[in-house]
């Protein structure tokens, strides 16, 4: 089993002085905090995979993976900029992105997992991807033109990812003895964490219930379908889920996220408002 | 297929059609054989006052030329005397739909095969597209990358002529 596989459900205290933990983002309404998840994920997930930038095996994928990257890091700049004009103080996407912690961050969690072997970086791109584009394909209908136009933008990248990425599934799953039994460690090292993305609490359900935000049990059924299909010809099995890893939208997430953000942060922090 | 030109608003004043003229000229950073407006990124030039506003679009949500390319568009407004405000406007989405038939036979000289058929969202696993060799012209061609030097272009390979090319992707 390989070593970044941890139960999530074992929760860390917070064990910080009470003066840091009230820095956490206040509620607020509901769409700045559904931004600011979906931006999280988005900026997560494309932090992720820009690490594969001169790893990648091949030089192809080092031109796909940090073009992946930059479609995810984009979405994630409009999300999150939206995010920062909904809340009104002033914060900018920089703002977001560089000066919040790992307990601040909304993303969920299957995104931060550490990327594991080029067969796992792939699943899980399918994982996501296969979610966010019949997301972002019913968020294109939303009465919310900002959302509605960055989704405009974003179905058309994300159908790309799940191109690309079911392709790899594929040719991986089914390939050789080596191939196929590191995909089948992938399924089970990142397949519990799949059921936070249809996760919905009151912030998502009040949204969905305005029309605002595509109702994630609509999208179960096409991600499910993408699912079973790329599984089918990659001769994987869909496993059985008993406890699912969830959390990150309270965030409560692994330690892995915290040393993504201390590197990820780190100039912006030592030199902020920095510009070259 | 709605032309862009017909998309683009049609410019009113003398003033605006002289902005209009020097922000298209701006070439693309990196496809310098064309320009903003023959990719359709330069959605619209209006004069205000004597401030120029235009307004453009982005291919890709991550394009890192987006900056480069509004930089390029004030710097050339500025010097053509206007006061400058860049707009980005990202609705409707920017498609290949967007790109001028003088743009797509640009790009074709320059060596990268052009969008083929009309905008294309619908996801195809595995769906495959007749791309043509833009140096050879035959439709013996493989994809090699999805993903080739920019986001917007995709790497193939002639089988006729063997050499490869940058493929402009339908989106």
């Amino acid at each position: 089993m390989p070593a970044d596989v941890r139960p999530a459900d074992v929760r860390p205290v917070d064990a910080r002085p009470a003066e840091i933990r009230t820095l956490e983002t206040p509620p607020g309404d509901a769409l700045f905090q559904m931004m600011l998840r979906v931006g999280d994920d988005h900026l997560v997930m494309g932090h992720r995979i820009s690490e594969w930038c001169g790893h990648a095996p091949m030089l192809e994928e080092d031109l796909a993976l940090p073009n992946i990257a930059l479609d995810l890091i984009g979405q994630a700049r409009g999300l999150l900029t939206y995010a920062g004009e909904l809340e009104d103080k002033g914060r900018s996407e920089d703002d977001l992105a560089y000066f919040r912690t790992d307990r601040q961050y909304r993303n969920c969690l299957l995104v931060e997992r550490p990327n594991g072997d080029f067969g796992q970086t792939m699943l899980k791109t399918l994982y996501f991807s296969a979610f966010m584009e019949p997301w972002w394909r019913a968020a294109c209908a939303s009465p919310d033109e900002t959302l509605a136009g960055i989704a405009g933008k974003a179905v058309k990248e994300a159908a790309y990812h799940v191109r690309h990425s079911a392709e790899w599934v594929i040719r991986l799953g089914d390939g050789t003895e080596e191939s196929a039994s590191r995909m089948a460690a992938a399924v089970a090292a990142l397949h519990g964490y799949t059921p936070e993305l249809f996760e919905v609490d009151d912030v998502v359900a009040s949204l969905v219930a305005r029309g605002v935000v595509p109702d994630p049990e609509a999208l179960r059924a096409d991600w499910q379908r993408t699912i079973d299909g790329v599984f089918a010809e990659a001769l994987l099995e869909v496993p059985h889920v008993p406890y699912p890893r969830t959390g990150g939208r309270q965030g409560m997430h692994g330690e892995e996220l915290g040393h993504m953000l201390a590197q990820m942060q780190a100039l912006p922090r030592q030199m902020p408002g920095q510009a070259w | 297929m709605v032309s862009a030109a017909q998309k683009i608003a049609p410019v009113e004043d003398m003033a605006s059609r002289r902005a209009w003229d020097v922000a298209a000229a701006v070439p693309d950073p990196e496809v310098p054989c064309v320009t903003v407006a023959d990719l359709g990124i330069l959605r619209e030039v209006t004069v205000k006052d004597g401030t120029a506003i235009a307004r453009l679009t982005p291919t890709y949500s991550g394009c890192p030329a987006v900056l480069a390319i509004e930089m390029a568009v004030e710097a050339a407004l500025l010097g053509a005397g206007f006061e400058v405000k860049i707009e980005r406007v990202i609705s409707p989405p920017w498609t290949t739909d967007w790109i001028t038939p003088e743009g797509q036979e640009k790009l074709r000289a320059y060596g990268i095969a052009p969008p083929s058929g009309g905008e294309n969202s619908k996801r195809a696993l595995f769906g495959e597209t007749t791309v043509s060799c833009p140096r050879c012209g035959s439709i013996e061609t493989e994809k090699m990358s999805e993903f080739g030097s920019t986001a917007c272009k995709a790497l193939y390979r002639c089988k006729s002529c063997l050499e490869p090319f940058d493929y402009f992707k339908c989106i």
